[in-house]
């Protein structure tokens, strides 16, 4: 590995538990840096500022952590695969899936019952069977269409139908149920508690896993589809299998915090200009730092003012001014 | 010794019962140290003949067997073992140097890491030598020229390490220096490492020159294999590139246009001043014969023309004119 790559990773690594120390000090009570050494090291700490730190400001940060990683590892995947710079991980609907999912147990909760509704799986399980549905479809597809650009066309094209039935379904629901959908829209962290974690962490570790199995195989894609068989690569098992570990790392995170978006499509273009590579031996971890960064900034910020706002619209803030620098620079 | 072989193949499409023959009953050799250019008028099937030898397409009949291996049975992996592929599409990969791009050539031989040891850095820093590009081996490809680009795409198919190497249209889009370089240059290479390599091309007259051997395609009349010569003397290029239009001339390996020449004048002297002075009278209508009235000399400094020395071209062919108008 070259030097600049070495330096790079351990200023990214420094950064990122830098990142993670501030987000867990920061928040509407300030906790000190030797109070969280206290509550980590001193067994027997007890208090309000513990039970703040372990079971809030702790889960929220390693949230912001796998959501950072996941949806940037998983729009690099996409990116590589569709050869576009602009494609995320919710190119294949997975967003609107998910959404469509929620939308349905909000919005159609009268013939659910109670106890389910008001439970949190209620959102998380219909989010994930939202998106594996569309993601199902988009697979399917995936083995009968043979280019990659067709592909995401269909994408987005169930993304539009899951999208506009989530329309359909407002308009017939009351504006109680609107209001918690929009907010679900919004993104959060801070929804994901230990139980949840149980189940989110061995999702993202079967996707990053997968991510990281793939890597020699997402170089030789870099050629495109044609050269990428050439060089012995079976691009339909492939491209399945890329589609499996986004759905895994993009439909688990929005399942948990909702869609936060740009961090995807934003993060695989800051990594591939700061390591100068389009080697993704180097660009998966490059990104899970950069992704972790961004979103444990993204989540400081939030709490900055006295009233936190929505993760979706910081992380959207940062996101788009860097889409504009991007297409602008490629003129 | 023939690598590849083709056993009756008959290539075409076939989609949904509707078969669309292109060529059929093909016997084809290709034997290593060997360079042969695939040509043919647009539309005879270069380009699926192509597909079909490298298995990415299926044949209608018959069989492509590559060391005795029938080549649409193969996995992925045992046929990027055998063929390395250089394609038409321009690839576009953000911040890969030469030395990145070659190592991709390596993919189907390292294992699941893709790590580079110290042997495969020798064969890929080799692969850059042999196309002369080692002083720009860690530069960015987006900054090469075309050129150079062609022969960096070269150069990962050499790093494949395969007995054959087949090539679309290696030279589209190039300058005349680059055409003329890259085929050298895969003369050069079938010749050294004794690999097949097969490329397909519309240049003619640099298929002729480097080309061990001529697979020459017409839509109609199936493919002709041959040294470029032979197929020259029998006619064949003459046949599969019939047209009112045009002709295959035989002197000098080019096409020449079928001019209208209804005027006779004879001309003589210096040979290389003669040829291009052929050539400007064709365009303009004469026809060169022995016994014709006008008589034009060719000399150092000109043309004779009626005992008036004439210096350029353009005069020349103005005088002409005026003689036919007085006549």
């Amino acid at each position: 590995m070259k030097s600049r790559s070495l330096i790079l990773f351990l200023s990214l690594s420094f950064l990122t538990v830098g990142l993670f120390l501030a987000d867990l000090a920061w928040g509407s009570i300030h906790i000190s840096l030797s109070e969280i050494v206290d509550v980590f090291f001193r067994k027997g700490a007890e208090g309000i500022n513990s039970e703040i730190l372990l079971n809030f400001r702790l889960p929220k940060a390693i949230t912001a952590v796998l959501a950072g990683a996941s949806l940037s590892v998983a729009g690099l995947m996409m990116q590589t695969l569709f050869r576009n710079s602009l494609a995320d991980p919710y190119i294949l609907g997975v967003s609107s899936g998910a959404s469509l999912g929620v939308a349905l147990v909000m919005m159609a909760a009268s013939v659910l019952p109670v106890a389910f509704v008001s439970s949190g799986w209620a959102l998380i399980v219909a989010a994930i069977i939202g998106a594996s549905v569309v993601l199902v479809l988009v697979v399917g597809v995936s083995f009968k269409v043979h280019n990659a650009v067709s592909l995401l066309i269909v994408g987005l094209m169930f993304g539009t139908i899951a999208g506009s039935l989530v329309s359909v379904l407002q308009n017939f629901s009351n504006p109680d149920a609107i209001k918690l959908f929009v907010m679900w829209t919004f993104g959060s962290l801070s929804a994901v508690t230990w139980s949840y974690m149980q189940v989110l962490f061995p999702v993202v570790l079967v996707g990053m896993s997968m991510a990281f199995f793939l890597q020699k195989r997402l170089d030789g894609l870099l050629l495109g589809e044609n050269y990428a068989r050439g060089l012995g690569i079976s691009i339909q098992q492939t491209r399945f299998l890329i589609v499996i570990a986004t759905g895994l790392l993009a439909g688990g995170i929005t399942a948990f915090t909702g869609p936060i978006a740009f961090v995807g499509v934003a993060i695989p273009h800051i990594a591939r200009g700061l390591f100068r590579t389009s080697g993704h031996r180097i660009l998966l971890p490059a990104v899970v730092l950069c992704g972790a960064s961004l979103l444990l900034i993204c989540d400081i910020i939030t709490q900055i003012p006295t009233y936190t706002l929505p993760i979706n619209t910081v992380s959207a803030l940062f996101g788009a001014p860097i889409i504009i620098w991007i297409i602008l620079k490629k003129r | 010794m023939s690598i590849l072989t083709t056993q009756q193949l008959t290539i075409g499409y076939s989609r949904k019962g509707k078969t669309d023959v292109i060529q059929s009953g093909l016997d084809l050799k290709l034997r290593a140290g060997e360079l042969v250019c695939l040509i043919g008028p647009n539309g005879s099937g270069k380009s699926t003949l192509l597909r079909t030898l490298t298995g990415l397409q299926k044949p209608l009949s018959g069989k492509t067997l590559i060391d005795g291996k029938e080549i649409i049975k193969l996995k992925q992996l045992e046929k990027a073992l055998l063929i390395a592929l250089v394609l038409t599409e321009r690839i576009e990969i953000e911040n890969a140097t030469v030395y990145n791009l070659v190592s991709l050539g390596r993919h189907p031989h390292s294992n699941w890491w893709g790590n580079i040891t110290d042997e495969e850095d020798a064969i890929i820093r080799e692969a850059i030598e042999m196309v002369h590009l080692s002083h720009k081996m860690h530069q960015n490809i987006n900054e090469l020229s075309d050129g150079e680009r062609q022969r960096a795409m070269i150069a990962k198919a050499l790093a494949q390490d395969t007995p054959i190497i087949m090539l679309d249209e290696p030279t589209a889009h190039l300058d005349l220096p680059n055409r003329v370089e890259i085929m050298l240059l895969l003369h050069r290479l079938a010749h050294k490492t004794d690999k097949a390599i097969l490329l397909s091309t519309h240049e003619l007259d640099l298929a002729l020159q480097a080309a061990d051997r001529i697979w020459l395609m017409s839509a109609d009349k199936g493919v002709e294999c041959g040294v470029p010569e032979d197929l020259v003397f029998n006619g064949s290029f003459n046949r599969a590139f019939e047209s009112k239009a045009y002709y295959f001339n035989a002197s000098n390996g080019n096409f020449s246009m079928n001019y209208p020449m209804t005027k006779k004048v004879w001309v003589s002297g210096d040979k290389t001043r003669m040829y291009w002075t052929f050539r400007a009278l064709a365009r303009a209508g004469y026809a060169v014969m022995q016994d014709a009235g006008v008589q034009i000399e060719v000399t150092e400094a000109g043309w004779l023309l009626n005992g008036i020395t004439i210096s350029t071209v353009e005069t020349l062919l103005h005088e002409l004119n005026q003689q036919f108008v007085d006549i």
